[in-house]
């Protein structure tokens, strides 16, 4: 596992200890997600009511997907649509 | 034939009949009202006229005795302790201890006819203690405002602000102060846009069994069968895979028929009548009162620009309602405010409120149409003030592939850049204007969405395919799906059967939302194709004795690969169908993911409209659509999409909106009063389809139905502008406000 900067959107700012960025040892988008509730546990909620991540600009509901120390890893709000 | 410069198509990209056109001009397409079932029971709805009360007592009694009533249903027939989601679509469903809005449930009956059960509903008395209500979403954020459900905010939300405020964001990047610092000229602006409904044709309906043993069947229309178990049995505490449901065909949905309404009822109901089946249709009131419309918005936006155009700035704090539970879809209006600008310093801040409002379901592009309408509105005003021409000044901004979006993540492929350059050379903009007219431009955005997804498709024994699909066909989806499998196997488009099946014969499929059928429905059929294509291979390699690596597929036929893989005549998918049973058995493929690769879609509007001086009346008078399809599998239904959402964006500028009295009631539950553009209303509406293909996809689909609906709303409010020198700032904007804004000129 390498260490990945998760960027998380600010208003998780109250949840984080004031973080935007949070740096956690994951090498999955499933690590990152655990590690960050790990570290935060505030956050918990928030991920566990649903978030979409983006890695690269894609976003990826696949907590097997593969990352690392080079990826550009995003926590957005649930997307869907009408 | 459609081209991307590195694939050439012989189907997709062309325009045949749709499968299910016959069928749905002749009445032979069942909807859901048309569905019957033998001993089949009536339900009726009892809902609350009041916005905001304590329910006291209900009493069946008088309902009960009448001849013909089978069961009566409260709350007290539902399970208790759900929370979180659950809990709101079982609150909504049927009020708990307050009816939250005019319009919600507070019971329902069944009983041997639509008259009787519509009779009896009337007859059960309901008696309430009636609470202040508040309606506007910024009356709901101020000191004193009535409080909808104590603790209903999640942790999201600062400290102080009042308890109808439900979830609280911010995002950004840059110093916005900095951006604002270095502008020429800096401008705030608030705007506001009323709740609108998505103004399906064919309202709710369902028939729904369900035995003593929570056993149940549904047919129901939808866009989403797996959505509607998971959710009806969450809310009658039931085992998901004991209920089994069928999509019937779908009068429209746009988003509103991705949740339920009464469809729980009519199991509970059923439940409670000894297993008979139970069918609700909602009448157009109840639809417009008791079915999600869409958020109303209070925004404020605020933007530095330079003298050449560029922004250097920019910021929007959003507040939005979507009734009285949290779920109003402020995020993604922000995520989608800005999302055309290349912003080096950008800040969103939004609110989700509570108000005494029916629950709010997505519609088309869920908050992306108001936020564009508050900064598209601000962009184009700023634009006239330092003289800039409006195109010029959003191409000089414009994201492009690669650039970090306002939202945070980098953008993938997009087409945003090709969209205004096939706009600006759009002959509607040589058009010449009169007085009192004006021309009016707009971008919208919308990001599109995969899903889970599960498709089969089946051989036939004459060589023709069947193809099972989960996401019901609301926008010519059996079409595109046809032509996108014709195409991976090389038959003739007619040869190929798509079928929109129950919850019993595939794996999970998300509902048709968020513009996902066609790419994400479609991805997966060419995966299953590809599976059926490789088993076909297989089969021919083994009757000619070769390696199946060997063997390739072209044009509906395996042939051996290479002039060393043996010399053998192609073998079509007639003759490797005709002899399956002889080698090996049914020949089938399927596939099971959520697809990767969604590709974001932009949106340019143009429109010309006049203004009566004397009415307030707005005419448009053209009216152009140019969005990147990524690729028009049936460019007609693409086209179709495009004039849909610009339909339904012009009466969400001009008419629609839900007016509620001073007691908190909708005063226009019906299609006179509650005022959906009509074919008088509308110009013939232009469309260019943009090709930049999605590379996340087979044959470069991005989705193309919700971001049609984004522009219409700023492009017509800048048109106004353009025409009379008036800037509306609220939508709709119709003939009384706009009268009024003329004359205090």
């Amino acid at each position: 596992m390498a260490q990945v900067t998760v960027h998380l959107w600010s208003g998780l700012r109250r949840l984080t200890d004031g973080a935007e960025t949070v740096e956690v040892e994951a090498s999955t988008v499933g690590e990152a997600l655990d590690a960050l509730a790990t570290a935060h546990p505030g956050v918990k909620p928030v991920l566990d009511a649903g978030v979409s991540v983006v890695i690269d600009g894609e976003m990826t509901t696949s907590r097997h997907q593969q990352i690392t120390p080079d990826n550009e890893i995003y926590l957005m709000q649930r997307l869907k649509g009408g | 034939m459609a081209k991307d410069g590195l694939n050439e198509f012989k189907l997709v990209g062309t325009r045949p009949d749709r499968p299910d056109g016959l069928d749905k001009v002749t009445g032979r397409a069942r909807y859901g009202a048309d569905f019957s079932l033998p001993g089949m029971l009536w339900g009726a709805v009892v809902r609350s006229p009041h916005a905001h009360a304590k329910i006291v007592k209900i009493d069946a009694t008088k309902a009960l005795a009448m001849e013909g009533v089978k069961a009566v249903v409260t709350r007290a027939d539902f399970p208790e302790g759900l929370s979180g989601e659950d809990w709101d679509l079982q609150e909504n469903t049927i009020a708990g201890e307050k009816a939250l809005y005019d319009g919600h449930a507070v019971a329902a009956v069944a009983a041997t006819s639509k008259l009787i059960a519509e009779d009896a509903a009337r007859l059960i008395e309901v008696e309430y203690e009636v609470l202040p209500h508040v309606i506007d979403v910024d009356d709901a954020m101020a000191e004193g405002a009535p409080v909808i459900r104590e603790g209903a905010a999640d942790p999201t939300v600062p400290e102080g602000l009042h308890p109808n405020v439900v979830k609280y964001m911010e995002f950004g990047h840059g110093d916005v102060e900095k951006g604002f610092a270095e502008a020429d000229i800096v401008r705030e602006k608030s705007y506001k846009t009323e709740a609108t409904h998505q103004g399906y044709i064919e309202p709710h309906a369902c028939v729904g069994q369900m035995g003593r043993d929570d056993k149940g069947e549904m047919w129901v229309c939808t866009q989403g069968q797996w959505f509607i178990r998971k959710m009806c049995t969450a809310v009658l505490g039931v085992e998901a895979s004991q209920l089994r449901v069928t999509p019937s065909e779908i009068g429209g949905g746009f988003g509103g028929k991705t949740t339920i309404f009464m469809e729980p009822l009519s199991l509970a109901l059923s439940r409670k009548a000894g297993g008979r089946p139970v069918k609700i249709v909602m009448s157009r009131s109840e639809v417009l009162r008791a079915t999600g419309p869409t958020a109303s918005a209070s925004m404020d936006v605020k933007i530095g620009m330079k003298k050449d155009g560029t922004i250097t700035g920019a910021r929007a704090e959003f507040r939005m309602q979507g009734g009285a539970f949290p779920g109003a879809p402020v995020d993604m209006a922000l995520y989608c405010a800005f999302a055309g600008y290349k912003l080096e310093n950008v800040q969103h801040i939004g609110y989700d409120v509570l108000a005494n409002r029916p629950k709010c379901a997505a519609y088309r592009a869920p908050g992306s149409p108001m936020g564009a309408f508050a900064v598209e509105s601000l962009v184009d005003e700023m634009a006239a003030e330092l003289e800039l021409d409006p195109i010029a000044v959003r191409q000089k901004n414009a994201v492009r592939s690669g650039d970090k979006a306002s939202y945070g993540p980098k953008f993938g492929s997009i087409g945003l850049v090709e969209v205004l350059d096939a706009l600006k050379d759009h002959p509607n903009l040589q058009a010449e204007l009169g007085e009192n007219q004006g021309r009016g431009f707009a971008v919208g955005y919308w990001f599109n969405h995969n899903g889970e997804t599960s498709v089969s498709m089946a051989i036939g024994e004459d060589g023709t395919a069947q193809v099972s699909i989960g996401t019901p066909d609301i926008g010519g989806s059996r079409a595109s799906v046809s032509l996108m499998v014709a195409e991976t196997l090389g038959i003739p488009y007619e040869d190929v059967r798509v079928n929109v099946v129950e919850t019993g014969a595939l794996g999970v499929n998300e509902p048709t939302h968020g513009s996902r059928a066609t790419f994400a429905t479609g991805k997966a059929a060419v995966e299953a194709t590809g599976h059926a294509i490789k088993e076909m291979c297989r089969r021919a390699a083994a009757e000619w004795g070769i390696d199946e690596d060997a063997v390739e597929w072209v044009d509906g036929a395996a042939q051996p690969a290479g002039p060393n893989a043996g010399k053998f005549p192609p073998m079509t998918i007639k003759e490797i169908a005709g002899n399956m049973g002889s080698t090996g058995g049914p020949i089938s493929g399927h596939h099971e993911s959520v697809p990767d690769g969604v590709g974001a879609s932009f949106g340019a509007h143009a429109v010309d409209l006049e203004v009566d001086p004397e009415t307030g009346r707005v005419t448009i008078l053209r009216y152009l659509v140019v969005q990147d399809a990524g690729r028009a599998i049936h460019p007609s239904y693409v086209e179709g999409q495009y004039q849909g959402g610009a339909a339904q964006g012009i009466g969400w500028a001009l008419n629609e909106e839900y007016v509620y009295d001073d007691k908190g009631r909708l005063a226009n539950p019906i299609f006179l009063d509650y005022r959906v553009p009509v074919a008088s209303d509308l110009p013939m509406i232009d469309t260019v389809i943009v090709e930049v293909p999605n590379p996340g996809h087979p044959f470069g689909v991005r989705g193309v139905g919700e971001t049609g609906i984004t522009p219409p709303l700023p492009a017509i409010a800048n048109a106004i502008a353009d025409a009379v020198g008036v800037r509306m700032t609220h939508l709709p904007i119709s003939p009384p406000k706009l009268l009024a804004a003329l004359k205090s000129r």
